[in-house]
């Protein structure tokens, strides 16, 4: 019978993967009520998805029975938990105030050309994301930025041409 | 009782309280948002700040938020503080930044609590000049109305609505300057309590959604008191009329029954009283209406009275026709169901709680019946209850009961225990301890089992279910445990098992035992307790068929919805002459001989009975302009008959009516003796309302019978709430007013009168046979009767905006017998071959063997079914669908 006959509360999820339902049963054992697990959830799924779709959203909510209303609260209320897609690096970009004293501002104008975006988008090729942060607490060595899980002291321009360069060819810097 | 001094002056304040409930409490001004009598604090929006002194010799004092503050003895705090004033000011000035200034098209505008309050801080002049943040708006469903730029981020409507009512879709979202409140996508607002928001949102985030077709101002609608007829629970609505059609209802608070809150049925369900359907006396007959009405008025003639019909028509009727000849007018099963209920209603050994009492139940059985779609005030009740181990664990730990966040965070998901027996899934059943689910009869023996366990008098019934132990063990050792049945299901053993339970916990505890019967009807036990109990509707379809009675007198009722079809046309065509009184078309209006048009629930004045036996006045909130006379009018003998006169001889033929003689207030408790005006003071353009007509103002019309006037004119209710329509005090022009009408800050109301309850508990009785007879096993599937909150209730359902809510008749299968069947989801089912067809919707968790029966607005005929039926395939055919089915068992894979 056609499904618009009953509309119903749930929708497609898509199916998590073995990883995802192994990692996050294990931060199950670790809290005493499956809702406290909704933002690790959302980690993992990030972790092996690069974001949060909305079919994520479903299969987190189905996994752990909370409504899906309350883990988008929780996921809205992170703004590093993605609910668009990003590149496959996301440049967290810090432009607090040891940054700006030490210069970032020319540092970002330099990545919005080498890139060509600005704060909150991503590059054509889909390898980068651009996203301001307050602070990396490291405002000895400003300015700073974080690409993927590796942090970058002392900008220069020079070491962003870099750095670009090495990100483009591999996903991740092991 | 502890002291508190507030500016200088000592009050007298209720140390368990905090200082912003006790300030109000005493009558002053102080601002709020967060806060909420039923909600308790969470001192999100920093309003309520006042200065806080140590003792008399401090003189710096510190702020501190009243709400978060308790009001212990001793306390010296200041409102008037010329810090506290800058602070609040300084609040309201930010979180008016980016709240839009559209008060002229914003439909709270003149009840908007953030007007009142930004006008009480004094913040009067905007000096943000920068860009405000906008917010996209969602669609809510046919209820609803999202403007989420003027939210001013106070949290009270997920407080309400995910924590208060248990929804589950609206949720607080992102953070700072773009929190945003709504749904994760789209889509209706699945709660059955949705409406509250627009009471409870301080300004116009949430509005009505059906008053904004036909929008009015507060101050331009004519109110006055009235009574829910949605259901038999007697909520206390304030509808609002303007240009001859009603507009609106809201809540209007009574503190034993609704308190603050109704159920979305209740708010958005009257719009069938301005439908064009209404009946309206036809020209042919208007003249001689009269001498049609006399044949009638003979010994020959029989009466059928009504459920949904006040206490003075159906008294009318049985005077006109005679107690004997005076009929029940409900079907034959619900007679004797009402009549057990009525015969409960009695015995000294239960009580019957009213819906607050209910709230302070913390160990709950329900059996059979689904509160939330035929008592729904009922389930949000039930909702509060489960908090009360929440608030034990809170007294142990000295916390007090209004720090919310923090009883919250101390118990987690720790309830109370309800136990829930039920045929299938219901919206309860999130908060339940214990689910048990199968077919009817199967549930008799559990509940049976649980009241064997907890009294060895009890009627000896076992059960293999391993869940009896349990469920007994809490109710026998709660400290208000409560019962909760009905005669929904269409099974009266429902009933006498849960009377058996109370019995059994009244013998084993020494103590009255509260026992919950709903009630389907607005008052059907008013008109069941005007009814003999032989006088059943069988009774008189038997009586019409054999030619004992020729003429008829049907008082607004389907007799459709109340026996078989057949059976019923072949009484009604068997008679002489039919007379029908009722106010849209039914399938028994149609066979009427003479039809006469009756006032609706907002058109008259009138008494009703709840659940409880509880009688109410409803008063007259606007005229009708077709013809339309109250029932009780058309049938008295004498056409000058006045309400009190009736009411006077009503009680004087029933003795159990005794209380509802001082319901109706009289003319010299007003001042001067001047009627009450039901128009605000500030109602305007009533010389313009008609000169698009007529330039000449026509005269006010005059309200004979009534303490109430249709005017502006006169002294509004300065305390009395028992004719208080809509509330409203100097500074305060929003429903939060209301605080102004209690002796205390969500107390009992200033001379409100709360009803009479007229059953008298004087009787004692004992346990009830129950026959427990398992349906044949002839292959078929036992019916369980299902209701709908949108759809079920005969007259509600008439509502457009009801209307968009309602579904198809559908039966609801296990996977199992679906499959045995060749069923599938959204099929359409023929049920045992009679022309009753179904969508079947196959549900995860029914049982094997049991059919949830939906029967829509009565298109299917359930009385002429057994209690198991046979199901067969045909071909698809859909009305409404089924799209706003809201389940949480649907079988989802596969279709």
């Amino acid at each position: 019978m056609s499904g618009n006959l009953i509309a119903s509360t749930a929708r497609k999820a898509r199916k998590l993967t073995e990883e995802e339902v192994h990692e996050i049963e294990h931060e199950m054992e670790l809290y005493p009520d499956k809702k406290a697990v909704g933002l690790e959830a959302l980690k993992i799924v990030q972790k092996h998805q690069g974001w949060v779709s909305d079919e994520s959203m479903q299969a987190i909510s189905k996994f752990l029975e909370i409504p899906v209303s309350d883990l988008e609260s929780v996921a809205t209320f992170f703004n590093l938990v993605y609910r668009q897609p990003v590149g496959e690096n996301v440049i967290l970009f810090c432009n607090s105030v040891s940054c700006w004293v030490m210069g970032c501002e020319s540092i970002k104008s330099h990545i919005n050309e080498k890139l060509g975006i600005d704060f909150g988008q991503t590059s054509e090729d889909g390898k980068f994301t651009f996203l301001p942060v307050p602070c990396l607490g490291d405002c000895d060595k400003a300015p700073v930025m974080m690409v993927g899980d590796d942090l970058h002291r002392n900008l220069t321009h020079d070491k962003i041409d870099e750095l670009i360069l090495t990100y483009r060819k591999s996903k991740q810097v092991e | 009782m502890a002291k508190v001094v507030i500016d200088g002056v000592e009050y007298e304040v209720n140390p368990d309280n905090n200082l912003l409930q006790e300030c109000l409490s005493n009558g002053l001004d102080l601002p709020y948002f967060c806060w909420h009598p039923c909600m308790g604090s969470v001192g999100a929006c920093r309003q309520c700040a006042v200065k806080q002194y140590r003792d008399s010799e401090d003189t710096n004092g510190n702020i501190v938020m009243a709400c978060m503050t308790p009001a212990a003895d001793g306390a010296i705090i200041s409102i008037n503080d010329d810090q506290a004033k800058d602070m609040r000011e300084r609040v309201i000035e930010s979180l008016m930044i980016s709240h839009p200034h559209d008060c002229p098209v914003c439909e709270e505008g003149g009840e908007c609590h953030l007007q009142d309050m930004t006008l009480m801080s004094g913040h009067n002049y905007r000096r943000y000049d920068k860009k405000k943040v906008t917010h996209r708006n969602q669609y809510l469903g046919p209820f609803i109305n999202h403007e989420m730029n003027r939210c001013i981020t106070c949290y009270r409507c997920v407080r309400y609505y995910d924590d208060y009512a248990g929804g589950t879709d609206l949720a607080a979202q992102a953070s700072h300057h773009h929190t945003y409140f709504g749904r994760y996508e789209e889509g209706v607002l699945e709660s059955e309590f949705s409406g509250n928001l627009v009471e409870v949102c301080p300004t116009g985030v949430f509005t009505d959604k059906a008053f904004s077709e036909h929008y009015s101002r507060k101050w331009d609608l004519q109110t006055a008191p009235s009574i829910c007829a949605g259901c038999g629970t007697g909520c206390n609505i304030t509808p609002g009329e303007r240009y001859g059609t009603l507009r609106r209802v809201v809540n209007r608070y009574n503190s034993e029954i609704n308190g603050y809150f109704i159920c979305d049925r209740g708010r958005f369900g009257f719009d069938y009283v301005n439908s064009p359907e209404r009946i309206r006396l036809s020209p042919e007959i208007s003249d001689d209406v009269e001498k049609k009405l006399e044949q009638f008025k003979t010994d020959d003639a029989i009466g059928i009275g009504s459920p949904r019909a006040s206490n003075e028509s159906n008294f009318a009727l049985r005077e006109l026709v005679g107690e004997d000849r005076f009929f029940s007018g409900l079907s034959d099963s619900d007679h004797e169901a009402v009549q057990l209920t009525l015969a409960l209603g009695q015995d000294a050994a239960f009580r019957s709680p009213s819906v607050k009492e209910i709230e302070l139940a913390d160990a709950v059985i329900i059996i059979g019946e689904d509160v939330t779609n035929t008592s729904p005030r009922v389930a949000l009740a039930l909702r509060q209850s489960v908090r009360n181990y929440a608030m034990d664990l809170a007294k142990q730990s000295q916390i007090p009961a209004w720090q919310d966040a923090a009883v919250r965070e101390l118990a987690q998901h720790d309830r109370s225990p309800l136990a829930i027996l039920t045929p299938y899934t219901t919206r309860l059943d999130d908060i339940a301890s214990e689910i048990v689910l199968g077919p009817p009869s199967q549930l008799i023996e559990v509940a049976g089992a649980v009241a064997k366990a907890i009294s060895e008098n009890a009627p000896t019934i076992s059960s293999g279910d391993d869940r009896v132990a349990q469920i007994a063990k809490y109710l026998a050792e709660a400290k208000r445990p409560l019962i909760v049945s009905g005669c929904s299901a269409g099974r009266i053993d429902f009933i006498k098992v849960a009377a058996n339970l109370a019995r059994a916990l009244s013998e084993q505890r020494q103590e009255v035992i509260d026992l919950c019967l709903t009630a389907p009807e607005a008052n059907t036990l008013g008109m069941s307790m005007l009814t003999n109990e032989e006088n059943t509707l069988g009774a008189a379809l038997d009586k019409i068929r054999r030619g004992e009675a020729r003429k008829v007198i049907v008082l607004e009722n389907d007799l459709y919805r109340r026996a078989p079809h057949p059976d019923v046309t072949d009484a009604l065509e068997k008679a002489d002459s039919l007379l029908v009184l009722d106010q849209l078309p039914t399938k028994t209006t149609e066979k009427a001989t003479l039809l006469l048009p009756a006032t609706s629930f907002s058109e008259h004045e009138a008494t009703y009975v709840n659940y409880e036996g509880r009688a109410q006045v409803s008063f007259q909130v606007h005229q009708n302009n077709s013809g339309a006379l109250p029932s009780w009018r058309w049938l008295s003998k004498d056409r000058k008959e006045n309400i009190s006169s009736l009411t006077e001889r009503l009680v004087k033929c029933s003795c159990s009516f005794e209380g509802i003689k001082t319901l109706r207030p009289e003319i010299h408790v007003a001042v001067s003796g001047m009627q009450i005006p039901r128009q605000s003071h500030r109602y305007s353009g009533r010389t313009a309302m008609r000169a698009n007509l007529n330039v000449h103002e026509p005269k006010q019309p005059v309200d004979e019978e009534s303490v109430l006037s249709f005017s502006m004119e006169g002294i509004p209710p300065g305390k009395d709430a028992t004719i208080l329509g809509a509330p409203w005090s100097p500074s305060w022009n929003s429903n939060q007013s209301i605080s102004k009408f209690q002796e205390e800050v969500n107390g009992d109301l200033k001379q409100g009168n709360t009803g009479q309850l007229l059953l008298d508990r004087d009787k004692s009785d004992t346990y009830l046979e129950i026959k427990l007879d398992v349906p044949k096993a002839d292959g078929g599937l036992e019916v369980a009767l299902v209701h709908q909150i949108f759809g079920s209730g005969e007259l509600s359902a008439k509502s457009k905006a009801l209307q968009k809510r309602m579904v198809d008749p559908y039966i609801g299968l296990s996977k199992a017998d679906a499959e045995s069947l060749g069923l599938s989801q959204g099929d359409s089912v023929s049920i045992d071959g009679n022309g009753n067809v179904a969508a079947v919707v196959v549900r995860t968790k029914m049982k094997v063997g049991t059919a949830a029966l939906y029967c829509g607005e009565n298109d299917i005929d359930h009385h002429a079914l057994g209690e198991t039926v046979h199901l067969q395939k045909v071909a698809s055919s859909h009305h409404r669908g089924l799209g706003n089915l809201i389940v949480s068992d649907l079988y989802e894979e596969g279709y």
